[in-house]
């Protein structure tokens, strides 16, 4: 089944230089294994593939049900050089919470995880 | 003076200010609204030093974040009765102009006898940058691998990031005021609990635990309720945000908190935002203090507004100290146009069009021009997916960047005349025309921690 990472976490973002960082974080302790299984490495580099042109790290925060993603060559050279609206990553983090993740309905059921409705993206 | 027995003893620290430009009461409500110890101004974001270097380069004087000297102006007579000791990077790349524009208000409050007034300085590597290179010191940038000669000639100002050291010793010595330049901001409230509680230099775990909390509460109102995405609707009273309060103790825990009577919320979940701000590898945080772990934090609900922190755990920080180094890069301008319905974007985008051939048979130079129809796509790019139908309004922003200012120049001539050679149903052009800004840029760097000599100068 579909679920919209916008109703199972929250998240913030910053900035480093030419690098956005966004810390995604679960609403309840216990969905942070969805983030943890489903929120890849792979799966958020392919997410922001059309708006950034490096590298994506992702790192656990499981003390704070959450993950942190570094997404390299995000900020077009970064903070002050940059001609970009969100010139700081301040809105990665919005960004990221667009993603919509396949989660086993089993799991769905198990966590009572908001499905994503028919036809939503 | 008797103090409580140390195991109880709680040292409170509030943070003022999150950046240069932040809430000018903020202060004030900090030292009036309830019992504080310290009062933590963080004013220097990156780009702050540039700001102010290019401000020294026209007054001698200047070069100071002007805002502290009417911050410290508003709570002068509470903490000269009270006690209470302040601690901000206010100097920014004058820390004695800062406390010399600090001493001139005591003055004229007649408090001048009353305040010790602390100066750290040596975070500044621009007059010794020279010798430095000629040294074997590169500087290299810690994401390109490029030299420092590479853009040796552009250099603006060079600072490095001093920890907590120096203000501690400032501390020790009696200053009521501690004015430091270029620091890392969780080190303005790790000083005053190493002060307190008489930290030492290799006590790991216990500067890890004051450099979280300077972490948590260095960017103001972020972790009490301000931009907190996770219940935003339901945090009360934001017009009265309390700045945040850390409450430390000797063993390294702390709970974060605000003054009764104020608006916005301390939650687990508020403070894990704020946590994650800017945050790199977790296990890794860096200061010249320690390497903190944020993987070994626990946050527990501590009642109303209040979360309880502990079981911080830290190392030893490495031999290098990151420098800061700020360099001119060009210039930019962006213009920006309103369209409105019907068709608002399809007419936007036209003009976008329009305004990029112009440019083009112009011949200007720029190393990049940037189009976003902010309404439709401008903050999440092509993450945002299609925009709905027939939107009420779209605005053209346009930025070009470059090294050529003329170019540059030029371009803030070709927003206007759109308005009567353009697409039709645009307005939003507010008469002025796009300002065209130097850029300066910033170029991370490592430092051998031996070079570094902070001193400390109490006036």
């Amino acid at each position: 089944m579909q679920v919209r990472l916008v109703d199972i976490a929250h998240a913030r973002s910053g900035d480093k230089g030419n690098t956005a960082n966004i810390g995604v974080r679960a609403l309840r302790p216990e969905w942070y294994e969805v983030l943890d299984r489903y929120v890849t490495r792979q799966a958020v580099a392919a997410h922001f593939a059309p708006v950034i042109t490096g590298e994506v790290e992702r790192y656990e925060v499981p003390n704070l049900s959450a993950l942190n993603f570094l997404l390299h060559g995000a900020l077009d050279g970064g903070g002050t050089l940059s001609l970009n609206t969100d010139a700081q990553g301040k809105v990665f983090s919005t960004a990221l919470l667009r993603m919509v993740v396949e989660v086993p309905s089993e799991v769905v059921q198990r966590l009572g995880l908001p499905a994503a409705h028919e036809g939503a993206t | 003076m008797v103090r409580e027995p140390p195991v109880s003893r709680v040292v409170r620290i509030a943070g003022g200010q999150g950046f240069w430009g932040d809430s000018l009461e903020a202060p004030r409500q900090l030292v009036e609204g309830g019992p504080i110890d310290y009062l933590m101004l963080d004013y220097l974001a990156e780009v702050t030093m540039s700001i102010l270097q290019k401000q020294k380069e026209r007054d001698p004087a200047a070069g100071y974040a002007r805002d502290f000297v009417g911050a410290v102006e508003s709570v002068l007579p509470a903490i000269v009765q009270r006690g209470v000791r302040v601690v901000a990077n206010a100097g920014g790349v004058n820390p004695r102009g800062c406390a010399a524009a600090v001493r001139e208000v005591a003055e004229r409050h007649g408090v001048a006898d009353k305040i010790r007034i602390a100066v750290v300085t040596g975070d500044d590597l621009l007059p010794c940058l020279d010798s430095l290179l000629a040294n074997g010191h590169a500087l290299a940038n810690m994401d390109t691998g490029a030299p420092l000669s590479a853009i040796r000639d552009r250099v603006r100002a060079a600072n490095v990031y001093l920890g907590s050291g120096p203000m501690v010793d400032a501390l020790d010595q009696g200053a009521q005021l501690v004015i430091t330049g270029r620091c890392t901001d969780s080190a303005l409230v790790l000083a005053p609990l190493r002060h307190e509680f008489g930290w030492g230099a290799a006590d790991y775990n216990r500067l890890a635990a004051g450099t979280v909390a300077g972490h948590i509460i260095e960017c103001g109102a972020q972790c009490s309720g301000g931009n907190c995405l996770y219940d935003w609707r339901d945090i009360p009273d934001l017009a009265n945000v309390g700045y945040p309060i850390v409450e430390g103790m000797a063993d390294g825990s702390f709970v974060v908190t605000k003054h009764p009577n104020t608006g916005g919320r301390v939650s687990v979940a508020s403070v894990a935002e704020q946590l994650l701000y800017e945050m790199g590898d977790p296990r890794s945080y860096q200061t010249p203090d320690v390497v903190a772990d944020f993987t070994t934090i626990r946050l527990a609900d501590d009642g109303a507004d209040r979360v309880r922190a502990c079981g911080i755990q830290g190392r030893a920080p490495s031999s290098t100290l990151k420098v800061s180094v700020a360099y001119s890069a060009g210039y930019k301008a962006v213009g920006t146009l309103v369209y409105t319905w019907p068709d608002a974007l399809e007419k936007a985008q036209l003009a976008g069009r329009i305004l990029r051939e112009r440019l083009d048979r112009l011949g200007l130079r720029f190393e990049r021009v940037n189009t976003e129809y902010v309404g439709a796509s401008a903050a999440h790019g092509l993450l945002a997916g299609p925009p709905p139908a027939d939107m009420p309004e779209v605005q053209l922003r346009v930025g070009v960047r470059g090294s050529h200012a003329a170019d540059v120049d030029r371009f803030t001539r070709e927003i206007a005349p759109l308005v009567l050679n353009g697409p039709p149903s645009v307005t939003g052009y507010g008469g002025a025309r796009p300002r065209v800004q130097e850029i300066v840029a910033f170029w991370p760097a490592l430092i051998d921690r031996s070079v570094v000599h902070p001193k400390v100068e109490m006036t």
